[in-house]
C-alpha cells in the first residue's frame, strides 16, 4: 500500500503525515500524531468516544480516512481549553462528577460543543438526541445532561 | 476485625462534593489509558480467534505466518506452560486455547510485528485444523442428559450424581422448614425465568503493553481493576517471581468487574519475551464481546407461600447459572443473595454451576445477585397482585432488620433495608399519578460488599502537604474520596492531599477493585495511616515541647497538649510538624496494611414508572428514583453517580441487552450496535435518595455503594411491564417482540 | 488499497470501471469504513466523489430538488425547501446513526448498501425519486425503486455511480412521512418501517397514495394495495386497519437477530397507519 501524503490543520496548527490509504483519521491522530484525546471504543461509529470536528461537522473519526482530512479544519479535545482556561462544559464536567471512568468524556465534551455552538438553549431531550452517539456506561446520562445544561445556561449568561 | 469500628463524629471534609484530582486530565484528554502508551521500538499484536464454539484443535501451522515480512513473533497455546494448578491452567486455556477451542472467539493464535496491518495480514497466513465438535450454549440444555460435554471430570464433590459432567459446581443455603411454611401459606406461587449473558459495556476495550528484558524483568501497562492480581496471574503463566513483574494500572475506562481478570495480558507478555521487543496489544469491540468476560446466563425457578395479609411464609430459589465455558462459582453468591432482603423461618437456596460453550464469565457489577434477586422480587409482586396487596407494605412486612438470621447464615447487624423502604414510601414519586396505561414497579436489591487485602502508605511533605499512595485503580472518583479520608482524619484541608494509584512494585498487595470494596477497604487502611502518621507527629511535638508522647494529641489538624497537666504549648500544626520533621527524627510516613473485614452490606429499592407501547411492545421509562443505603456517603455525587449508572444498567439489561448466539454456536451480535446498552435519549434522569444508616465495620460508617444498584431493575421493570401492559414477562430481556408476543397471546 | 479523490464523476466511473478487484465509493464513508473496519471486505480501489464540483450541493430544479450525492444528512436536514416540500424524505434520512454519522452519512450511500433496512429509501420510493447515474457509457436516469435488487445488491453497472437523486415538484396538499421501529430510541438499524406519501382532495380525502414497507422483504417495497385502500377516504379507523393488513399481505420478513417475522409482519402495518396520519396531517387533512 502506497502511503498518503496529507496537510491538514488541527486545533488551529498545520500538521503534515503520511498515511495507509485504508488508514483512519483516529488511527492518524492516536498513533502518528500523539493526539490519543480521541478514543475508540468500537471503531464503528457506534460508541462515539473518537468524535472529532470536521470542518465544523461532528464525525466519528474512526469513520473518516486519514486521506480525506486534506486541507481540512479538524479540532480534537486536546483543543478544547484555552491554555489553561478550560472551556466551560470541561469545568461543569469536574464540578458536576459528569464523569466517572472518563474514557467516553472527549467524545461527550466534543459532541456537547458541537451542539451548543449551534444551539445555546437545547431542551433536555434535544440534547439526549444529539448524544445518543455518544456512548456512557458508567453514569447513567444524568449528570452528564445536568453539565451540559449548566454550561450552557453560563455560556449564554456570558 | 469487630464491628467495633464506628464512631459518631462531626465531618469537616468527607460529604463534601470537592473536585475530583484527575478530573482536569480527563476532561483534555491528557489521561492516559489503556491503548494510550507506547514504548520505544515497540511491535504491534493481534489475536486470531475461534471461528467456532467447540472444536478441537489438530494442528496449528505458523510457518507462513512466521515468515511474512515484518513478524517477529508468533504465538500458540503450545509456547505456554503446562500448569499443575487447575485454576491457573483455566486461566490460561483461557487466553490461550491448548487443545481445544470452547466457545466462538476463544484465542489460537497471536503476532506481533512492526505494524497493525503487517500483524492482521499474518493472521491470515496461520492454518488451524479443527475438528468440529457439538457445542451447546443454552443452561438447560447443557445439563440435560447426553449434551455435548464441554471440559469433563470438572465437577466437584458437591455435586450430586447423575448429573451431567458439564454441572461442575453446586451450593445450598438456607434454615427452616420449607413443607411447614409453605403449608401455612394462603397461596404457593411457582415460576420459571430465564435471563440472558449480558456484558459489562465498558467503553474502553482491553489493552495491555508490555516489555521483557533478556534478563528476566518485565513491565507491564495494562487497563485492569486490580494491577496486583494481574501481576499473580501474569507470573505464574509467564513462570516469573513476582518482583520481576511490575505492572502499572493505565487509566481505566470502565470495568464493572469486566476488568477483573486477564484475557490478553499473558499473551502480550508472552509475545514481547519472544520478540524480545515491547509489544502492544489492544481489543476491537468485537473481540471484547466474544472473548472477554460477560455474565452468567440463568434458568431458574422460585417458589413462595404468602398469607394473604403478605407474609411469606417459606421460599424456595433453584439457580441454574452457566459461567460459561470454565468452571464458575458465581451460582453461589446468587445463591446466597436471593432472599437476603427478608426475615424468613423457611428459606432455601439451590445453586448449580453448568459449563457452556460460551465465553468464562467474569464479574459484572453484583455477580450472580441481580438474577436471583429479579426472580424473588418478580414472584413476590405477582403474589401482591394476587392478594391486591402494596408492593412496598409486603417487603416491608417481611424485610430483614438487625437481628434478623440471613437467608444465607450470618446475622445481620445494623442494616438499612427498612429504611429504605419507609423512604421510598414516603417519597413522592410513590404516590404520583399516573396515566392510562402506564404502570409502576418497584423491587429491592442487595449486594454483601467486600473488604480485602489493602495497603495505604501515607507520606507528610515539608511543605504541610500529604501524599497518598494507595494500589486500586481509581474506576470512578476513589482518589477523591480516599483523599477526602485522609484529610479528614489528619484534619486538613482535602485539597491539601493527593492521592496516587501505585504500581505493584510499589505498594504491597491490594486486592482488586471490586465488591464495592475500595472506598470501604482503602478508605479504612487509608484512616489507619494516617492514624499512623498522626502518632509520629504527636511524638515530634512532644519531643519539641519535651513532654511525654502520650500527654499530646491531634485535634483539629494540629498536635496539642492533652489536658491542662501536660503543660501549656500552642497547637502545632501539621505543617509546622512536618516543616521541621528533619530535624526531629527525619520525614514523617503514616502506613498500614490489612486484610479488611466488617464490609456493610447495601439494600436498595428502586421505583420505575414506565409505558408500554401495546401495539408495538416498545417499553419507554418515564421516572426512575434509586433510594440505597450507602453507610456514609463520602463523596456524595460519586455515591450517586454509582446509584444512577448501575441502575442505567439494569434498564438496559431489562429491556434490550442479551448475547444472541446462532445455531452454529457464533456470538451474532458482538457489536455495539446490535448489543443494545441505553443511549441518552432512551432515559430519563435518574433521581436518587441517599440513606446514611452508619456501617460498624468501618470508623465513619461507609459500606460500599457501586453494586447493589444494578440489581433492583430487572424485577422493577418487570413489574411496571406487568402493570402497564397486563402481562407478566418470565425472561429478559423485555425486547419489543417478545412483549408484542405476550400481547399478541 | 488505492484511494482516489475522483475530480469528476467520468474520472470516477472511469476508475471504477478499469479496476479488476473489487472497488468502494466513498460518500460518507459510514458504511464502507465499518466494511473495512470488519476486514470482510478488502477494495482495491476506492474512489472518494467528494471532490467532484457540484456533487455536495442541492440544487432547486423543475419545481422539486436534485440533491447531489455527497450531501451529507446533517445539511439535508438543515434545508427549509427540501423539508418543507419532502419532510418523510428528510425524517428519514435523519434517522440514519448519531449525530456523528449524520454529519457525513449521505442517501444516496443508504441507497447504494442495499439494504432493505435504509431508513432513507422508503421515503425516496415513496417520493418517486430518480437517481442520475454516471456511468462508462455515459449518464442515465433511473427510478430509486428499480436500483436496490436484494440484500446488499443493486442494479448499478460496474463503474457506475449515482451522482443526485431528484425529489420532484408537489402539488398544493401533499405530504409525506416516515417511520421506523427500532428497540432503542436512537442507533439501531430498522426492524420495521413504512413511509408513506400522499396527496388530498379538497374535501380532504386521499387522491393518491404510495405506502413503501422497508425490512419486511429482500428490498424495500411498495405495498401496491395498501395504497389503493387509502384513496377516497379521511383514513378513517376501518380503513388504516384495511390498510395495514395490506401491509402484513405483502411483508415477508425474516427471523433474525434484530426481530422476528411475526413482529415485523404486525409492525409494518402499525408503522404505515401512523405514518400516513401524520402524512396527513402534514399535506392539511383535517378529519
Amino acid at each position: 500500500m502506497k502511503s498518503i501524503p496529507v496537510s491538514t490543520t488541527i486545533n488551529g496548527d498545520p500538521y503534515e503525515f503520511l498515511c495507509a490509504p485504508d488508514e483512519t483519521l483516529l488511527d492518524v491522530l492516536r498513533n502518528r500524531l500523539g493526539l490519543t484525546g480521541a478514543k475508540e471504543g468500537c471503531g464503528t461509529g457506534d460508541c462515539g468516544a473518537c468524535s472529532v470536528t470536521l470542518n465544523g461537522r461532528l464525525v466519528c473519526s474512526c469513520l473518516v480516512l486519514g486521506a480525506e482530512a486534506g486541507g481540512a479544519e479538524i479540532t480534537t479535545i486536546e483543543g478544547m481549553a484555552d491554555g489553561d482556561e478550560l472551556h466551560p462544559l470541561q469545568r461543569h464536567f469536574i464540578d458536576g462528577a459528569a464523569l466517572q471512568c472518563g474514557v467516553c468524556t472527549p467524545g461527550i465534551l466534543v459532541a456537547a460543543k458541537a451542539l451548543l455552538d449551534k444551539n445555546p438553549d437545547p431542551t433536555d431531550e434535544e440534547l439526549r438526541y444529539w448524544l445518543a452517539g455518544n456512548l456512557c456506561r458508567c453514569t447513567g446520562y444524568d449528570k452528564i445532561i445536568r453539565a451540559v445544561q449548566a454550561a450552557a445556561a453560563e455560556m449564554r449568561g456570558a | 476485625m469487630a464491628f467495633d469500628e464506628y464512631q459518631k463524629r462531626e465531618f469537616k471534609q468527607v460529604g463534601k462534593r470537592v473536585r475530583r484530582p484527575d478530573g482536569v486530565d480527563k476532561v483534555t484528554g491528557r489521561a492516559m489509558y489503556g491503548a494510550d502508551a507506547t514504548a520505544p521500538g515497540m511491535l504491534w499484536a493481534r489475536i486470531l480467534r475461534s471461528p467456532h464454539a467447540h472444536a478441537r484443535i489438530r494442528s496449528i501451522d505458523t510457518s507462513a505466518a512466521m515468515a511474512l515480512k515484518g513478524v517477529r513473533a508468533v504465538l500458540t497455546g503450545a509456547d505456554l506452560p503446562d500448569q499443575e494448578d487447575v485454576f491457573i491452567r483455566d486461566v490460561q486455556n483461557n487466553c490461550m486455547a491448548k487443545d481445544k477451542v470452547l466457545y466462538d472467539g476463544h484465542a489460537v493464535a497471536a503476532v506481533a510485528a512492526v505494524d497493525i496491518a503487517t500483524a492482521k495480514a499474518a493472521l491470515k497466513l496461520i492454518k488451524v485444523d479443527y475438528e468440529i465438535l457439538p457445542h451447546v450454549t443454552d443452561v438447560d440444555k447443557a445439563m440435560a442428559p447426553g449434551a455435548p460435554v464441554v471440559l469433563d471430570g470438572r465437577s466437584l464433590e458437591s455435586v450430586p450424581a447423575g448429573m451431567s459432567a458439564n454441572v461442575t459446581e453446586h451450593a445450598e443455603f438456607g434454615h427452616g422448614d420449607l413443607g411447614a411454611g409453605f403449608a401455612k401459606a394462603d397461596m404457593v406461587l411457582e415460576r420459571s425465568y430465564k435471563t440472558p449473558t449480558a456484558h459489562q459495556g465498558y467503553i474502553e476495550p482491553h489493552a495491555a503493553l508490555a516489555s521483557v528484558t533478556s534478563d528476566g524483568k518485565a513491565e507491564l501497562w495494562c487497563c485492569t481493576q486490580g494491577q496486583f492480581y494481574v501481576r499473580t496471574l501474569c507470573a505464574a503463566i509467564m513462570g516469573m517471581e513476582a518482583s520481576q513483574l511490575r505492572v502499572t494500572a493505565s487509566e481505566i475506562g470502565g470495568g464493572f468487574g469486566g476488568k477483573t481478570t486477564v484475557f490478553i495480558e499473558p499473551v502480550a507478555l508472552a509475545l514481547a519475551r519472544k520478540a524480545g521487543r515491547p509489544v502492544k496489544l489492544v481489543m476491537n469491540r468485537d473481540e471484547v464481546f466474544r472473548a472477554t468476560g460477560p455474565t452468567v446466563h440463568s434458568s431458574m425457578d422460585v417458589k413462595i407461600g404468602m398469607t394473604k395479609d403478605g407474609r411469606i411464609t417459606a421460599a424456595e430459589a433453584k439457580l441454574r447459572y452457566s459461567g460459561g465455558a470454565f468452571p464458575s462459582g458465581t451460582h453461589s453468591f446468587g445463591a446466597q443473595a436471593a432472599f437476603a432482603a427478608y426475615d424468613l423461618a423457611a428459606v432455601r437456596s439451590y445453586s448449580w454451576n453448568v459449563l457452556t460453550n460460551r465465553p468464562k464469565e467474569a464479574a459484572y457489577r453484583a455477580p450472580g445477585a441481580p438474577q436471583a434477586i429479579y426472580a424473588v422480587e418478580a414472584t413476590i409482586d405477582e403474589l401482591c397482585q394476587h392478594f391486591g396487596l402494596d408492593p412496598l407494605d409486603v417487603r416491608l412486612k417481611n424485610a430483614a432488620r438487625k437481628g434478623t438470621k440471613s437467608s444465607y447464615g450470618p446475622t445481620f447487624p445494623d442494616i438499612g433495608l427498612v429504611a429504605t423502604l419507609e423512604a421510598a414510601k414516603a417519597h413522592p414519586h410513590y404516590s404520583a399519578p399516573l396515566e392510562p396505561g402506564q404502570g409502576r414497579g418497584i423491587s429491592c436489591g442487595f449486594w454483601f460488599n467486600f473488604g480485602g487485602n489493602s495497603c495505604v502508605s501515607l507520606n507528610i511533605n515539608t511543605d504541610g502537604t500529604v501524599g497518598v499512595t494507595e494500589g486500586n485503580p481509581d474506576i470512578g472518583g476513589s482518589r477523591a474520596s480516599i483523599s477526602l479520608m485522609a484529610a479528614e482524619e489528619l484534619g486538613i484541608d482535602y485539597d491539601r492531599v493527593r492521592t496516587i494509584v501505585a504500581d505493584t512494585s510499589s505498594l504491597g498487595y491490594n486486592d482488586v477493585t471490586d465488591g464495592s470494596r475500595v472506598t470501604f477497604a482503602v478508605g479504612l487502611a487509608t484512616i489507619k495511616a494516617a492514624r499512623d502518621a498522626v502518632r509520629v507527629m504527636c511524638e515530634r511535638a512532644a519531643k519539641i515541647w519535651g513532654i511525654d508522647a502520650d500527654a499530646v494529641e491531634w485535634k483539629d489538624g494540629a498536635a496539642v497538649p492533652a489536658g491542662p497537666n501536660a503543660g501549656k504549648f500552642p497547637p502545632m500544626t501539621l505543617a509546622e510538624i512536618a516543616a521541621v520533621s528533619f530535624e526531629t527524627g527525619g520525614p514523617i510516613a503514616g502506613h498500614h496494611e490489612v486484610n479488611v473485614d466488617g464490609a456493610g452490606v447495601s439494600f436498595g429499592v428502586h421505583i420505575v414508572d414506565i409505558e408500554v407501547d401495546k401495539e408495538t411492545g416498545a417499553t419507554k421509562v418515564l421516572r426512575y428514583t434509586v433510594f440505597q443505603d450507602a453507610g456514609k456517603a463520602v463523596h456524595p455525587s460519586y455515591v450517586e453517580g454509582q446509584m444512577q449508572g448501575g441502575a442505567v444498567q439494569g434498564i438496559g439489561w431489562a429491556l434490550n441487552e442479551e448475547y444472541i448466539y446462532g445455531e452454529d454456536g457464533r456470538l451474532q451480535n458482538p457489536t455495539f450496535l446490535d448489543y443494545r446498552v441505553p443511549v441518552a435519549s432512551d432515559l430519563p434522569m435518574i433521581d436518587t435518595v441517599i440513606l446514611e444508616i452508619p456501617n460498624p465495620g468501618h470508623p465513619y460508617g461507609v459500606r460500599g455503594v457501586g453494586e447493589t444498584g444494578i440489581v433492583p431493575p430487572l424485577a422493577a421493570i418487570t413489574n411496571a411491564v406487568c402493570r402497564s401492559a397486563g402481562v407478566r414477562m418470565h425472561e429478559l430481556p423485555m425486547s419489543p417482540p417478545r412483549v408484542l408476543k405476550a400481547l399478541s397471546a | 488499497m488505492r484511494y482516489l479523490a475522483a475530480k469528476t464523476a467520468g474520472e470516477a466511473a472511469a476508475a471504477l470501471a478499469a479496476e479488476p478487484g473489487l472497488t468502494r465509493i466513498l460518500a460518507g464513508g459510514t458504511d464502507v469504513l465499518v466494511q473495512l473496519k470488519s476486514g470482510l471486505v478488502e477494495p482495491a480501489l476506492i474512489v472518494d466523489i467528494k471532490q467532484i464540483p457540484g456533487i455536495a450541493e442541492i440544487v432547486a430544479e423543475d419545481g422539486g430538488y436534485r440533491i447531489g450525492a455527497a450531501v451529507p444528512n446533517a445539511v439535508l436536514g438543515e434545508h427549509a425547501g427540501v423539508v418543507a416540500m419532502w419532510p418523510g424524505v428528510v425524517e428519514g434520512a435523519n434517522l440514519i446513526g448519531s449525530t456523528q454519522v449524520q454529519g457525513r452519512c449521505t442517501m444516496v450511500g443508504n441507497l447504494c448498501n442495499g439494504s432493505p433496512a435504509g431508513d432513507a429509501v422508503p421515503g425516496l420510493i415513496a417520493a418517486n425519486a430518480v437517481a442520475r447515474i454516471v456511468g462508462p457509457n455515459g449518464q442515465r436516469d433511473l427510478p430509486v425503486a428499480d436500483i436496490p435488487t436484494g440484500p446488499g445488491k443493486t442494479s448499478l453497472a460496474k463503474g457506475e455511480v449515482i451522482t443526485s437523486v431528484f425529489l420532484p415538484a408537489r402539488p398544493a396538499r401533499a405530504s409525506d412521512a416516515y417511520l421506523r421501529f427500532i428497540p432503542r430510541t436512537e442507533m439501531d438499524i430498522a426492524v420495521a418501517s413504512a413511509a408513506v406519501s400522499l396527496e388530498l382532495n379538497a374535501d380532504d380525502t386521499v387522491k393518491a397514495a404510495r405506502v413503501v414497507l422497508g425490512a419486511v422483504a429482500p428490498t424495500v417495497i411498495v405495498a401496491e394495495e395498501a395504497g389503493r385502500i387509502c384513496v377516497g377516504s379521511k383514513l378513517d379507523e376501518a380503513t388504516l386497519a384495511r390498510m395495514a393488513a395490506a401491509c402484513e399481505a405483502v411483508a415477508k420478513p425474516i427471523d433474525d437477530k434484530r426481530g422476528t417475522v411475526a413482529f415485523r409482519t404486525k409492525t409494518a402495518g402499525t408503522l404505515a397507519k401512523r405514518a400516513a396520519l401524520t402524512a396527513y396531517t402534514r399535506a392539511g387533512g383535517t378529519k
